[in-house]
């Protein structure tokens, strides 16, 4: 991992509607610190504040109070290259259908691409490099009416929207709702191929514990507004009171281990993997219950 | 393992009864945007749904879910067949407003149906367009919202309240109605786990209550709660039959994009190396169970 911050938000606050009776803080002071080619996972309930902070990392939304610094530039900075920063992080919002409005599949995706005034050749580079990365097929989607799209081929195509034009920085909101499981199988993988190898920095929100849990380096858990936990997938879900105070949730392999844990066995709830519960679970059946209150006799 | 008084467990009783819902070699086509190109989206299916049923139905995007959903309250028309609801055709126009009573959706985004200002407008609102006597309103919020678990948010604004609240208020609007099923879109996709949980057991609640209730998700384990699972790939009907034996399918699901619970596959595998836990498990709590019933005996 690359010890170079790319985004820095520290002491961050928003509200919304300010001076009216619909005045809402959505967030009360978030300090978060994403380092260059890391892939971050941010968890939290509905309304904890997620998508509110990540739409300042593309001043969407500019900080009101606090500080947000996004490769090196300072988004409360009047002098700031906002077009150039909104090249730099793609922004992928929750409804696909929200960022298309183009008739043709092959058109909606070169449609940022042209704007940046790229030449024409270049455009179609990127418009048929990015539907290769996001799982379309370039010459049998790209004339396409976008109408006629599943829910699924519409997150495809937003995300290839936001992958033409090259940015250095990922933010996806729910990547995989609405899609199949192999879909969202899929697309995660892409994801960690696009983090892996293309070294690019990925943020996301989900509320999908197993695909925090496959594809995440570290979590940061907000809640009303402010980050009140941070560390690993394993540490995180190991943490059973966290989980309950914040109303997270269990992935259903940490379930079955937090079951397990509860009728007395004793088991790693850091091994949460599909292939790990199994073994712990013949290990189990192999070698007797092994239950603590045995251990403790 | 849960014992379930489910009429798809009841196969005799089923055969007896009338369908609430029946599917006639149902075909069904979008037109392309073009008008040249034509995408089918339902190829002949048959289907019928039981008064008081749970079912859910799953399948890759684009396997035409949604689209089949549409039909069994007349939102879409049959291409070709026809959609039965309680007797009546959809095609039947004048019968429309009758059959939405019977049959109500929910959808996605519960934004696009909350219109009112406050909670319990929200859901008088359908009423009035139904015409039910004012002093029948008050009763039937007062149960709605009660089944929903919103009624201590009478007054307040939908806007202040969460995405899972909001999906129970459009919920509660709908079964005001006193509708005999309950179709339900991926209604919990913009959910989280919390806020799933919760419309869950709403969902259950209704179901013991005698309604029928048909999801669409992708969420196997939320499939796995239903009586019957639905498989639907490229407009037809693949494979259908309680969860603990469509899951049991691992490779033919997994063919057509779609997986199984992870506790079928904990089973699967433990079941390979110690032949006598049983493979054919649906969630994380028979799992567990599956291990203190192998352990007790062991200990006798």
């Amino acid at each position: 991992m690359a010890a170079e911050p790319i985004i820095d938000v520290q002491h961050l606050e928003h509200t919304y509607m300010k001076g009216t009776p619909f005045v809402h803080q959505a967030l009360t002071g978030v300090s978060i610190t994403v380092y260059s080619g890391e892939c971050v996972a941010i968890i939290g309930h509905t309304g904890s504040g997620k998508s509110t902070l990540v739409q300042h990392f593309n001043g969407l939304i500019l900080p009101q109070k606090g500080k947000v610094i996004v490769d090196g530039a300072d988004l409360s900075d009047k002098k700031t290259d906002m077009k150039g920063l909104r090249q730099k992080v793609g922004l992928v919002f929750q409804d696909p259908e929200s960022q298309i409005f183009e008739s043709l599949v092959g058109d909606e995706i070169a449609y940022g691409p042209f704007k940046m005034g790229w030449p024409i050749k270049d455009v179609r580079d990127a418009v048929k490099g990015a539907m290769e990365m996001a799982g379309l097929p370039f010459d049998a989607m790209k004339d396409r009416p976008t109408a006629a799209l599943s829910g699924g081929q519409k997150r495809k195509v937003a995300l290839a929207g936001v992958l033409a034009l090259k940015p250095k920085i990922l933010v996806l909101d729910e990547p995989t709702a609405g899609l199949d499981p192999r879909s969202g199988m899929e697309l995660l993988g892409r994801l960690k191929t696009l983090n892996e190898q293309e070294h690019l920095t990925i943020v996301f929100i989900s509320h999908h514990l197993e695909e925090v849990a496959y594809l995440a380096d570290r979590i940061y858990v907000l809640d009303h507004g402010k980050n009140i936990g941070e560390g690993s997938p394993a540490t995180l879900f190991s943490n059973k009171k966290m989980l309950e105070k914040y109303r997270i949730g269990t992935p259903e392999t940490v379930d079955i281990l937090y079951r397990l844990q509860d009728a007395g066995f004793s088991v790693n709830v850091a091994h949460y993997g599909i292939a790990e519960v199994a073994s712990q679970i013949c290990s189990i059946l192999e070698h007797g219950p092994r239950r603590d209150r045995y251990d403790t006799v | 393992m849960r014992a379930k008084s489910s009429l798809a467990s009841m196969g005799v009783d089923r055969m007896e009864r009338q369908p609430l819902i029946r599917a006639e070699d149902v075909s069904f086509q979008y037109k392309g945007d073009l008008g040249e190109k034509v995408i089918p989206a339902l190829n002949q299916i048959r289907l019928d749904i039981y008064p008081g049923e749970y079912v859910a139905i799953i399948g890759r995007n684009g396997s035409g879910k949604s689209t089949l959903s549409k039909h069994f309250n007349g939102i879409l028309q049959p291409s070709r067949g026809d959609v039965w609801v309680d007797g009546w055709n959809t095609k039947e126009k004048s019968r429309l407003q009758e059959i939405r009573k019977k049959v109500g959706m929910v959808f996605q985004n519960p934004d696009n149906q909350i219109i009112a200002t406050t909670v319990e407008d929200d859901v008088a609102f359908g009423l009035e367009n139904i015409q039910v006597p004012p002093e029948e309103m008050d009763e039937r919020i007062d149960a709605a919202l009660r089944l929903a678990g919103l009624s201590s948010m009478r007054r307040r604004a939908p806007y202040h309240l969460s995405e899972g609240q909001k999906q129970r208020l459009a919920i509660a609007g709908v079964i005001a109605m006193r509708p005999a099923c309950l179709v339900l879109d991926e209604a919990t996709s913009r959910l989280d786990t919390y806020g799933r949980r919760e419309l869950l057991r709403v969902i259950r609640r209704l179901n013991e209550g005698g309604m029928a209730i048909v999801t669409v998700t992708h969420h196997m384990s939320e499939a796995a709660e239903a009586d019957r699972v639905i498989v639907l790939d490229e407009g037809s009907i693949v494979l259908q039959g309680p969860p603990r034996e469509v899951f049991q399918k691992q490779a033919f699901l997994q063919e057509r994009q779609l997986d199984v619970p992870a506790a079928s596959r904990i089973a699967g595998m433990v079941h390979e190396r110690c032949p006598s836990f049983r493979p054919d498990l649906i969630d994380s709590d028979e799992v567990a169970g599956e291990v203190r019933r192998l352990i007790g005996e062991g200990e006798k």
